[in-house]
């Protein structure tokens, strides 16, 4: 059985950075395997302009991150790239089971794994609307990848549910490719989606938003012909006698994403409530030794340059890890979401003698503004920092460094504090 | 209007004089107010499509704007190029339409697209 230093589960913008970091920390013998007939993942579907500015400091569109990040890692004899490759399992001792129409199935075996399969979307069985099953509904990345990749318009006439990013920029997409985008509509009381994307996607096509509003029913037998639209309560309950219709003959989902762990929870990979990815440490190992998981397969980014800064620092454990000179850790530390903080990955620290420079990414529960952002432990605040505005929709982070690391014990707590 | 500089995404208020730009409260920064008065006297935005490609491994490239463009001309020349066709093999950066409507911004392919024998 073929033997790798570091064995990487998908080929979007994780693991091509994954891949690239593991090579940059001295890996010999790297494997990607990638299940689509492309390297890049879903950023090639991703046409729109936006990415990068963090990462590689320029603005690019999804194809362009996408194709610095295989730039890295092309023409280097240590990394070797499998698409159209099919992993079936991941074992707790590391052998991974894979299927190509060229090999058949094959299994190899890593010094280290690291799991980068991403997320998918939630689909209509997720919010159980009322209906026929008609022709016209689709996830809004299901169609983004239509329109975008495979030359095919969905519909001509759109409603929209959820206004997530990916809800936004298909608005605009749509809109774009000569389609009337009807309206959006969000449970919320508030956009889930970045502001830029409220101004450019929806404010400057003159797309109606509805906030608090769902859609109970969807119209039609063959093909969707309406959708039946209501405002929600305060517990999101649909209010009586404010029912209205809008004529659709497509609706696009874009109501949340889900990480992809099949393959995680088949190998024994324990999986953290609310954030639904692997419990990961400061080096993105799981519960599971020489296992490791970055990206939204941990939990869902809202920027790549995140997934690629995470997946850098699983890259670069793995790469330890395989030769054998990752600083042992002395010292496990429990990490708690508190007060406005819904959830934080890492979500325990294995910290070596002296510490370990540490960053915690971190999902506020409700938008607000003017707060401060404080780790504890044991009643003190280790470190702070201010926020000027906190939104579910935008991830915080926050560096700690070694030093502060070093102080602390058994758990530490994240949360909000107002003014 | 609202900012989109960044997460603030703070409400600002401008006021014209003559349809000029005379002030903006609302911003929490000098960015704020230089979008506020682009956006009111010249707004302009980038523009990403796609256009037909033959003989490549999909049938449609990505492409986007090299610049911003003006936004009122950005629903033109977005139909403008539903169809404009280009033959594999391109790179990313490769002009596909140069100097679109006479508006002087070239549009550039995103990817690259590598010719596919079959």
């Amino acid at each position: 059985m073929e033997l790798y230093d570091v064995i990487i589960i998908g080929g979007g913008p994780g693991g091509l950075s994954a891949a690239y970091s593991a090579y940059r920390n001295g890996a010999k013998k790297i494997l990607v395997i990638e299940r689509d007939r492309e390297l890049g993942g879903i950023l090639q579907q991703c046409i729109h302009n936006g990415f990068g500015l963090h990462h590689f400091k320029e603005e690019l569109t999804g194809p362009g991150y996408a194709g610095r990040c295989i730039a890295l890692i092309q023409d280097k004899p240590e990394i070797r790239a499998l698409t159209d490759t099919m992993v079936l399992s991941v074992s707790k001792d590391k052998k991974v089971t894979a299927v190509n129409p060229e090999k058949g199935l094959f299994t190899v075996e890593g010094k280290t794994v690291i799991l980068t399969m991403g997320c998918r979307e939630r689909t209509r069985g997720a919010i159980r609307t009322a209906g026929e099953r008609p022709a016209g509904v689709f996830t809004a990345g299901a169609a983004q990848r239509m329109v975008n990749m495979e030359g095919y318009l969905p519909g001509k006439k759109i409603v929209i549910l959820g206004s997530g990013d990916i809800g936004l920029i298909m608005a605009r997409r749509m809109s774009l490719e000569g389609c009337k985008v009807q309206a959006v509509c969000e449970i919320c009381p508030y956009s889930n989606g970045l502001t830029r994307n409220m101004v450019q996607c929806l404010y400057d096509f003159d797309i109606p938003l509805y906030l608090s509003h769902t859609i109970l029913k969807i119209k039609g037998r063959d093909r969707v012909e309406g959708v039946t639209v209501a405002k929600v309560d305060e517990k999101m309950q649909p209010v009586p006698g404010t029912e209205f219709d809008i004529e659709c003959d497509t609706l696009l989902l874009s109501v949340g994403l889900i990480p992809e762990n099949e393959l995680s929870m088949a190998a024994g990979v324990e999986i953290a409530p609310f954030t639904n990815g692997p419990r990961v440490d400061q080096r993105r190992q799981t519960n599971l030794p020489g296992i490791y998981a970055a990206g939204n397969v941990v939990h869902v980014h809202d920027l790549v340059d995140f997934v690629s800064d995470e997946a850098e620092i699983a890259g670069k454990f793995a790469a330890l890890e395989a030769q054998g000179s990752l600083t042992p850790a002395v010292n496990t530390v429990e990490v708690s979401p508190v007060n406005g903080i819904r959830t934080c990955v890492p979500q325990v620290l294995h910290l070596p003698e002296g510490g370990e420079p540490v960053r915690l990414f971190m999902r506020a529960g409700a938008p607000d503004r003017k707060v401060t952002l404080e780790v504890k432990c044991g009643g003190e605040v280790l470190v702070k920092k201010m926020l000027p505005v906190v939104k579910p929709s935008e991830m915080v982070t926050l560096d700690i460094p070694a030093a502060k690391t070093a102080l602390m014990h058994d758990k530490i707590t994240v949360g909000l504090q107002s003014k | 209007m609202n900012c989109i500089m960044c997460p603030m995404g703070c409400e600002m208020t401008v006021t014209l004089e003559n349809g000029r730009f005379a002030g903006v409260t609302g911003n929490s920064c000098p960015r704020g107010a230089k979008y506020a008065e682009t956006e009111v006297t010249d707004p302009r935005r980038m523009l990403t499509t796609t256009v037909r490609i033959k003989g490549g491994l999909l049938p449609l490239l990505p492409v986007v704007s090299a610049e911003v463009l003006p936004k009122g001309k950005v629903a033109d020349c977005a139909a403008y190029l539903r169809n404009v066709t280009v033959e594999a093999p391109v790179q990313a950066g490769d002009v596909i339409v140069p100097d679109i409507l006479g508006l002087g911004v070239d549009i550039v392919a995103s990817r690259d697209m590598e010719k596919v024998n079959d």
